[in-house]
């Protein structure tokens, strides 16, 4: 299977997504300039981690009207996997394609190891994963403050979109394990369709235990599943 | 005409950045400033426009890109 990554001007895991699904994952794996319309025939999508456009004005605002985010969209809407994860995340806030917005951290720019828990399965990237599994992946951002309004909140919950969650080691959320002031300790949600995931950690960095821990495979590993059955 | 758009983050939305320079200058001595909010301003030349229409287009950009409605409001003052 296919996956299409993204590049922005400011991208920087682009090259890490690349990596992972390519040669850790043994996927095709294309680049696609934000200028672009074509995703070149892919199955997923990645929007991948750094700072679109320098994260001017907001982080992703600039970047949800890359021409390429027209082709993102009609892809999402059809039904396909589409993941943000920490910039792409942002840029599917900002592009509506996942409720909610970024505020700054609470206290500063946090680039460590943190333990993500897997709040539902029933989406295309933790679908291999055990509900309530805790998954140890690094994260490096400085505005990873999910909000939404009150009903939002609700709404997520209630529809089971937050799929996961800053837990500490044990799988516990507490408010020291959130590291960045996320209402609910959020770190990834999807949307009402299950198909398109944002999250802050960075599993395509947690791929190999060379590297400091393998846990963020089994996210790539999922959507890779999904294909394998289909 | 020249449209000036202040984009604030809503009251109910915590603003780490005032809250960090609260606290900066409550250690600098002024102990007086109770809460900072920090916002973002704009100035869009716009010419050859009438104030009804610089109003509008600046309502319109402030709404589609200058302020995420999620977090922010924004505020518009048109002058020559």
């Amino acid at each position: 299977m296919k996956f299409a990554i993204v590049v922005f001007p400011g991208s920087n895991c682009d090259h890490d997504a690349y990596h992972a699904t390519r040669h850790v994952l043994g996927q095709d794996a294309e680049f696609v300039w934000h200028k672009e319309t074509d995703l070149k025939g892919a199955d997923v999508v990645v929007l991948p981690g750094g700072f679109a456009h320098g994260d001017y004005l907001r982080t992703g605002a600039i970047a949800r009207f890359s021409p390429v985010m027209d082709s993102v969209r009609a892809f999402a809407a059809a039904g396909n996997p589409v993941i943000g994860i920490c910039n792409g995340f942002q840029v599917l806030l900002e592009a509506e394609l996942l409720p909610g917005a970024m505020l700054r951290n609470t206290d500063k720019y946090k680039c460590e190891y943190v333990y993500a828990r897997v709040e539902q399965t029933d989406t295309p990237f933790t679908n291999l994963c055990a509900k309530g599994q805790v998954l140890k992946i690094p994260i490096a951002h400085g505005e990873g403050n999910y909000y939404a309004d009150p009903e939002t909140i609700a709404g997520l919950h209630a529809n089971r979109q937050v799929i996961f969650r800053y837990v500490s080691p044990a799988g516990e959320v507490t408010a020291a394990a959130n590291p960045n002031g996320s209402l609910d300790g959020i770190a990834g949600i999807c949307n009402l369709a299950r198909n398109v995931v944002g999250l802050m950690p960075h599993p395509e960095r947690a791929c190999e235990s060379a590297l400091g821990s393998a846990d963020g495979k089994i996210v790539l590993e999922s959507v890779i599943s999904v294909f394998a059955k289909a | 005409m020249t449209a000036r758009v202040f984009v604030t983050l809503k009251p109910s939305v915590f603003d780490p950045q005032g809250h960090t320079i609260t606290e900066a200058l409550h250690q600098m001595g002024y102990g007086g400033v109770d809460d900072v909010r920090q916002g973002k301003y704009f100035e869009l030349n716009l010419p050859g426009t009438s104030a009804d229409q610089a109003r509008t287009l600046a309502t319109e950009v402030a709404r589609k890109l200058l302020a995420n409605p999620v977090i922010e409001s924004y505020r518009i003052e048109v002058a020559e």
